[in-house]
Protein backbone atom coordinates (compact mmCIF):
# COMPACT_ATOMS: atom_id res chain seq x y z
CA UNK A 1 0.00 0.00 0.00
CA UNK A 2 1.18 3.31 -0.89
CA UNK A 3 1.97 6.06 1.68
CA UNK A 4 -0.82 8.59 0.52
CA UNK A 5 -3.42 5.83 1.06
CA UNK A 6 -2.14 4.70 4.46
CA UNK A 7 -2.43 8.69 5.20
CA UNK A 8 -5.90 8.98 3.43
CA UNK A 9 -7.58 6.48 6.28
CA UNK A 10 -8.80 7.48 9.30
CA UNK A 11 -5.69 7.30 11.57
CA UNK A 12 -5.64 5.58 14.62
CA UNK A 13 -5.68 6.60 18.34
CA UNK A 14 -2.57 5.23 19.09
CA UNK A 15 -1.07 7.61 16.04
CA UNK A 16 -3.00 10.87 16.73
CA UNK A 17 -2.94 10.72 20.82
CA UNK A 18 1.00 10.89 20.46
CA UNK A 19 0.91 13.61 17.78
CA UNK A 20 -1.50 15.61 20.00
CA UNK A 21 0.75 15.59 22.94
CA UNK A 22 3.69 16.52 21.08
CA UNK A 23 2.12 19.51 20.20
CA UNK A 24 3.05 20.71 24.23
CA UNK A 25 6.61 20.12 24.16
CA UNK A 26 6.84 21.49 20.60
CA UNK A 27 5.16 24.82 21.37
CA UNK A 28 7.27 24.98 24.90
CA UNK A 29 10.31 24.70 23.05
CA UNK A 30 9.90 26.59 19.91
CA UNK A 31 8.52 29.63 21.25
CA UNK A 32 8.21 29.23 25.82
CA UNK A 33 3.81 28.73 25.10
CA UNK A 34 1.69 26.73 26.85
CA UNK A 35 -0.81 24.95 24.69
CA UNK A 36 -4.24 25.85 25.65
CA UNK A 37 -6.60 27.10 22.64
CA UNK A 38 -9.85 28.18 24.71
CA UNK A 39 -7.91 31.36 26.02
CA UNK A 40 -7.98 32.85 21.96
CA UNK A 41 -11.87 33.29 22.09
CA UNK A 42 -10.95 35.89 24.91
CA UNK A 43 -8.32 37.24 23.16
CA UNK A 44 -10.41 38.31 20.33
CA UNK A 45 -12.97 39.44 22.47
CA UNK A 46 -9.94 41.70 23.81
CA UNK A 47 -8.92 42.91 20.58
CA UNK A 48 -12.22 43.42 19.10
CA UNK A 49 -14.99 44.45 22.12
CA UNK A 50 -13.24 44.63 25.02
CA UNK A 51 -16.18 47.62 26.07
CA UNK A 52 -13.93 48.83 28.72
CA UNK A 53 -14.44 45.79 31.09
CA UNK A 54 -11.32 44.24 33.36
CA UNK A 55 -11.49 40.90 32.07
CA UNK A 56 -10.21 42.13 28.76
CA UNK A 57 -7.94 44.64 29.85
CA UNK A 58 -4.39 42.86 28.96
CA UNK A 59 -2.26 42.81 26.34
CA UNK A 60 -3.76 40.32 24.05
CA UNK A 61 -1.45 41.17 21.53
CA UNK A 62 1.27 38.72 23.34
CA UNK A 63 -2.04 36.11 22.24
CA UNK A 64 -1.10 36.90 18.58
CA UNK A 65 0.51 33.22 18.11
CA UNK A 66 -2.38 31.66 19.86
CA UNK A 67 -4.97 33.30 17.09
CA UNK A 68 -2.19 32.31 14.61
CA UNK A 69 -2.12 28.70 15.88
CA UNK A 70 -6.00 28.79 15.67
CA UNK A 71 -6.03 29.60 12.06
CA UNK A 72 -3.84 26.86 11.57
CA UNK A 73 -6.03 24.26 12.43
CA UNK A 74 -8.61 25.81 10.35
CA UNK A 75 -6.42 25.88 7.72
CA UNK A 76 -5.27 22.43 8.63
CA UNK A 77 -8.84 21.27 8.33
CA UNK A 78 -9.00 22.51 5.03
CA UNK A 79 -6.18 21.14 3.57
CA UNK A 80 -7.53 17.56 4.97
CA UNK A 81 -10.17 17.70 3.36
CA UNK A 82 -9.00 18.83 -0.15
CA UNK A 83 -6.28 16.60 -0.15
CA UNK A 84 -6.12 13.40 2.33
CA UNK A 85 -9.79 13.12 2.76
CA UNK A 86 -10.70 9.59 3.08
CA UNK A 87 -12.24 8.23 0.59
CA UNK A 88 -14.65 5.77 2.57
CA UNK A 89 -17.38 6.89 4.82
CA UNK A 90 -16.79 7.38 8.56
CA UNK A 91 -17.08 4.08 10.51
CA UNK A 92 -19.15 4.81 13.86
CA UNK A 93 -19.90 2.39 16.23
CA UNK A 94 -23.29 0.28 15.80
CA UNK A 95 -25.29 0.73 18.95
CA UNK A 96 -23.99 4.98 18.59
CA UNK A 97 -25.78 4.87 15.45
CA UNK A 98 -28.85 2.52 16.88
CA UNK A 99 -28.95 5.40 19.92
CA UNK A 100 -28.98 8.71 17.63
CA UNK A 101 -31.56 6.45 15.30
CA UNK A 102 -34.06 6.25 18.27
CA UNK A 103 -33.52 9.80 19.01
CA UNK A 104 -34.39 10.87 15.63
CA UNK A 105 -31.11 11.41 14.27
CA UNK A 106 -31.34 10.12 10.49
CA UNK A 107 -28.00 11.25 8.79
CA UNK A 108 -24.90 9.29 9.33
CA UNK A 109 -22.28 10.19 6.82
CA UNK A 110 -19.45 13.07 7.05
CA UNK A 111 -18.21 13.73 10.56
CA UNK A 112 -21.61 15.82 11.61
CA UNK A 113 -25.21 15.05 11.35
CA UNK A 114 -26.45 17.11 8.13
CA UNK A 115 -29.82 16.67 9.74
CA UNK A 116 -28.52 19.17 12.57
CA UNK A 117 -25.30 20.75 11.24
CA UNK A 118 -27.49 22.40 8.29
CA UNK A 119 -27.34 26.31 7.07
CA UNK A 120 -31.22 25.58 7.53
CA UNK A 121 -31.23 25.16 10.78
CA UNK A 122 -29.59 28.32 12.14
CA UNK A 123 -32.56 30.08 12.42
CA UNK A 124 -34.97 26.98 14.00
CA UNK A 125 -34.43 25.63 17.19
CA UNK A 126 -32.36 23.33 16.10
CA UNK A 127 -29.84 25.49 15.30
CA UNK A 128 -30.98 27.50 18.64
CA UNK A 129 -29.93 24.33 20.91
CA UNK A 130 -26.95 23.02 18.84
CA UNK A 131 -25.03 26.46 17.55
CA UNK A 132 -26.12 29.55 19.80
CA UNK A 133 -26.37 27.39 23.39
CA UNK A 134 -23.89 24.62 22.52
CA UNK A 135 -21.08 27.49 21.20
CA UNK A 136 -22.54 29.69 24.30
CA UNK A 137 -22.05 27.02 27.13
CA UNK A 138 -18.60 26.30 25.11
CA UNK A 139 -17.27 30.11 25.31
CA UNK A 140 -18.84 30.99 28.94
CA UNK A 141 -17.76 27.42 30.49
CA UNK A 142 -14.15 27.34 29.51
CA UNK A 143 -13.54 30.67 30.59
CA UNK A 144 -14.96 30.43 34.10
CA UNK A 145 -12.85 26.82 34.16
CA UNK A 146 -9.74 29.16 32.98
CA UNK A 147 -8.92 25.95 30.08
CA UNK A 148 -10.67 23.58 27.94
CA UNK A 149 -9.27 20.04 26.63
CA UNK A 150 -6.25 21.30 25.30
CA UNK A 151 -5.55 23.90 28.71
CA UNK A 152 -6.63 22.02 31.84
CA UNK A 153 -6.94 17.94 30.38
CA UNK A 154 -3.46 17.70 28.47
CA UNK A 155 -1.70 20.68 29.38
CA UNK A 156 -3.11 21.16 33.03
CA UNK A 157 -2.59 17.31 33.48
CA UNK A 158 0.46 16.86 31.86
CA UNK A 159 1.91 19.15 34.22
CA UNK A 160 0.68 16.90 37.10
CA UNK A 161 -2.09 20.31 38.16
CA UNK A 162 -4.73 19.08 40.60
CA UNK A 163 -7.22 22.01 39.33
CA UNK A 164 -6.77 20.68 35.82
CA UNK A 165 -7.85 16.96 36.86
CA UNK A 166 -10.82 18.57 38.49
CA UNK A 167 -11.80 20.39 35.36
CA UNK A 168 -11.65 17.61 33.35
CA UNK A 169 -14.00 15.18 35.76
CA UNK A 170 -16.27 18.29 35.41
CA UNK A 171 -15.74 18.23 31.79
CA UNK A 172 -16.84 15.01 31.36
CA UNK A 173 -19.84 15.14 33.79
CA UNK A 174 -20.98 17.45 31.99
CA UNK A 175 -20.94 15.90 28.70
CA UNK A 176 -22.65 12.64 30.69
CA UNK A 177 -25.33 14.64 31.27
CA UNK A 178 -25.97 16.59 28.34
CA UNK A 179 -26.04 13.38 26.43
CA UNK A 180 -27.81 10.67 28.99
CA UNK A 181 -30.29 13.53 30.99
CA UNK A 182 -31.13 16.14 28.26
CA UNK A 183 -30.07 15.58 24.70
CA UNK A 184 -33.31 12.68 24.67
CA UNK A 185 -35.67 15.82 25.81
CA UNK A 186 -34.15 18.40 23.41
CA UNK A 187 -34.33 15.76 20.55
CA UNK A 188 -38.20 15.39 21.12
CA UNK A 189 -38.75 18.88 20.57
CA UNK A 190 -38.07 18.68 16.81
CA UNK B 1 -8.66 45.95 58.28
CA UNK B 2 -9.93 44.72 54.66
CA UNK B 3 -8.04 41.69 53.32
CA UNK B 4 -8.02 41.94 49.78
CA UNK B 5 -7.47 38.81 47.45
CA UNK B 6 -4.89 38.89 45.24
CA UNK B 7 -5.84 38.66 41.63
CA UNK B 8 -5.11 34.95 40.35
CA UNK B 9 -2.40 35.42 38.26
CA UNK B 10 -3.23 32.56 35.55
CA UNK B 11 -6.97 34.09 35.18
CA UNK B 12 -4.80 37.80 34.58
CA UNK B 13 -2.60 35.88 32.00
CA UNK B 14 -3.80 33.59 30.31
CA UNK B 15 -1.74 34.12 26.94
CA UNK B 16 0.24 31.75 27.66
CA UNK B 17 3.06 33.16 25.86
CA UNK B 18 6.63 33.22 28.16
CA UNK B 19 9.06 34.17 25.59
CA UNK B 20 11.22 37.34 26.02
CA UNK B 21 12.63 38.24 23.43
CA UNK B 22 9.61 39.61 20.90
CA UNK B 23 8.34 37.71 17.98
CA UNK B 24 7.61 40.19 14.88
CA UNK B 25 4.75 38.70 12.49
CA UNK B 26 6.85 36.58 10.55
CA UNK B 27 7.79 34.58 13.77
CA UNK B 28 4.66 34.13 14.72
CA UNK B 29 4.39 32.10 11.43
CA UNK B 30 5.79 29.22 13.02
CA UNK B 31 2.72 28.96 15.45
CA UNK B 32 0.78 28.84 12.47
CA UNK B 33 2.65 25.64 10.73
CA UNK B 34 2.11 23.99 13.88
CA UNK B 35 -1.44 24.79 14.24
CA UNK B 36 -1.90 23.51 10.01
CA UNK B 37 -0.09 20.44 11.39
CA UNK B 38 -2.32 20.16 14.36
CA UNK B 39 -6.03 20.58 12.22
CA UNK B 40 -4.43 17.47 10.14
CA UNK B 41 -4.68 15.55 13.21
CA UNK B 42 -7.84 16.47 14.12
CA UNK B 43 -9.73 15.56 11.15
CA UNK B 44 -7.38 12.93 10.43
CA UNK B 45 -8.66 11.32 13.44
CA UNK B 46 -11.90 12.15 13.47
CA UNK B 47 -11.37 14.16 16.82
CA UNK B 48 -13.33 16.61 15.35
CA UNK B 49 -16.46 14.70 14.57
CA UNK B 50 -20.16 15.25 16.88
CA UNK B 51 -20.41 11.24 16.57
CA UNK B 52 -17.07 10.76 17.87
CA UNK B 53 -17.96 12.70 20.78
CA UNK B 54 -21.39 11.09 21.42
CA UNK B 55 -19.52 7.86 20.99
CA UNK B 56 -17.54 9.21 23.87
CA UNK B 57 -20.24 10.19 25.99
CA UNK B 58 -21.83 6.67 25.84
CA UNK B 59 -18.94 4.75 25.97
CA UNK B 60 -19.37 2.73 23.20
CA UNK B 61 -15.74 3.45 21.54
CA UNK B 62 -12.48 3.50 23.07
CA UNK B 63 -11.02 5.81 20.36
CA UNK B 64 -11.55 9.10 21.87
CA UNK B 65 -10.13 7.63 25.63
CA UNK B 66 -7.27 6.16 23.67
CA UNK B 67 -6.59 9.77 21.76
CA UNK B 68 -7.05 12.26 25.11
CA UNK B 69 -5.14 9.34 27.32
CA UNK B 70 -2.03 9.00 24.89
CA UNK B 71 -1.80 12.90 24.38
CA UNK B 72 -1.41 13.22 28.09
CA UNK B 73 1.09 10.52 28.61
CA UNK B 74 3.19 11.81 26.05
CA UNK B 75 2.84 15.22 27.36
CA UNK B 76 3.34 14.51 30.73
CA UNK B 77 6.56 12.34 29.43
CA UNK B 78 7.96 15.33 27.61
CA UNK B 79 7.28 18.02 30.23
CA UNK B 80 8.75 15.54 32.56
CA UNK B 81 11.51 15.26 30.20
CA UNK B 82 12.12 19.29 30.16
CA UNK B 83 11.95 19.40 33.77
CA UNK B 84 14.55 16.81 34.48
CA UNK B 85 17.20 17.86 32.02
CA UNK B 86 16.54 21.70 32.26
CA UNK B 87 15.68 21.37 28.62
CA UNK B 88 15.93 25.14 26.90
CA UNK B 89 14.06 26.36 24.28
CA UNK B 90 15.36 26.88 20.73
CA UNK B 91 15.77 30.57 21.60
CA UNK B 92 17.72 30.02 24.49
CA UNK B 93 15.10 30.39 27.46
CA UNK B 94 14.39 28.57 30.08
CA UNK B 95 10.62 26.95 29.73
CA UNK B 96 7.92 28.45 32.53
CA UNK B 97 5.61 26.61 33.48
CA UNK B 98 2.38 28.03 35.62
CA UNK B 99 0.85 26.28 38.39
CA UNK B 100 -3.00 26.43 38.78
CA UNK B 101 -4.81 26.83 41.85
CA UNK B 102 -8.41 26.15 42.83
CA UNK B 103 -11.06 28.05 42.18
CA UNK B 104 -14.85 27.24 42.33
CA UNK B 105 -15.34 28.04 38.75
CA UNK B 106 -13.24 25.33 37.55
CA UNK B 107 -16.29 23.33 38.73
CA UNK B 108 -19.13 25.29 37.45
CA UNK B 109 -17.39 26.03 34.16
CA UNK B 110 -15.92 23.04 33.68
CA UNK B 111 -19.80 21.64 33.93
CA UNK B 112 -21.11 23.88 31.82
CA UNK B 113 -18.42 23.31 28.83
CA UNK B 114 -18.84 19.72 29.27
CA UNK B 115 -23.19 20.91 28.39
CA UNK B 116 -22.11 22.30 25.53
CA UNK B 117 -19.14 19.76 24.39
CA UNK B 118 -21.65 17.19 24.21
CA UNK B 119 -24.47 19.42 22.13
CA UNK B 120 -21.42 20.94 19.32
CA UNK B 121 -19.14 18.08 19.57
CA UNK B 122 -16.46 20.05 19.45
CA UNK B 123 -14.20 21.76 22.06
CA UNK B 124 -13.05 25.24 20.93
CA UNK B 125 -10.19 23.50 18.65
CA UNK B 126 -12.19 21.37 16.99
CA UNK B 127 -14.78 24.26 16.16
CA UNK B 128 -11.83 25.82 13.95
CA UNK B 129 -10.92 22.68 12.39
CA UNK B 130 -14.88 21.75 12.15
CA UNK B 131 -15.22 25.07 10.07
CA UNK B 132 -12.12 24.73 8.00
CA UNK B 133 -13.16 21.11 7.13
CA UNK B 134 -16.51 23.17 4.91
CA UNK B 135 -18.51 22.61 7.43
CA UNK B 136 -19.75 27.27 7.81
CA UNK B 137 -22.71 26.68 9.61
CA UNK B 138 -20.14 26.59 12.87
CA UNK B 139 -19.38 29.49 12.07
CA UNK B 140 -22.07 30.55 14.14
CA UNK B 141 -21.36 28.01 17.31
CA UNK B 142 -17.88 29.92 17.01
CA UNK B 143 -19.57 33.67 17.02
CA UNK B 144 -21.75 32.18 20.26
CA UNK B 145 -18.82 30.42 22.01
CA UNK B 146 -16.91 34.13 21.70
CA UNK B 147 -20.19 35.72 23.16
CA UNK B 148 -20.18 33.40 25.60
CA UNK B 149 -16.57 34.59 26.69
CA UNK B 150 -18.03 37.62 26.35
CA UNK B 151 -20.99 37.32 28.64
CA UNK B 152 -18.62 35.50 31.09
CA UNK B 153 -16.17 38.30 31.33
CA UNK B 154 -19.12 41.02 31.98
CA UNK B 155 -20.35 38.93 34.84
CA UNK B 156 -16.97 37.75 35.96
CA UNK B 157 -17.12 40.02 39.43
CA UNK B 158 -19.92 38.52 40.29
CA UNK B 159 -19.73 34.86 39.64
CA UNK B 160 -16.18 34.86 40.69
Amino acid sequence: MDLLELIRKPWPWYVAGPLIGLTVPALLLVGNKSFGISSSLRHLCAACVPAGLPFFKYNWRDGIWNLVFVTGILIGGFLTVQFLDNPNNMQIAPQTVADLKALGVSSFSGLMPSDIFSVANVFNLKGFFFFVLGGFLVGFGTRMAGGCTSGHSIMGISNLQGPSVVATCCFMAGGFAMTHLFLPYIMQLF
Amino acid sequence: METKLAPDPAVVDETGNDMKRPEGLAGNLKYGILGILFGIVFVKAEIVSWFRIQEMFRLQSFHMYGVIGSAIAVAMLSVWLIKRFKIKTIAGEEVVFHPKTFRPGQVYGGLLFGLGWALTGACPGPLFAQIGTGYGVVIVTLLSAIAGTWVYGFFRDKLS
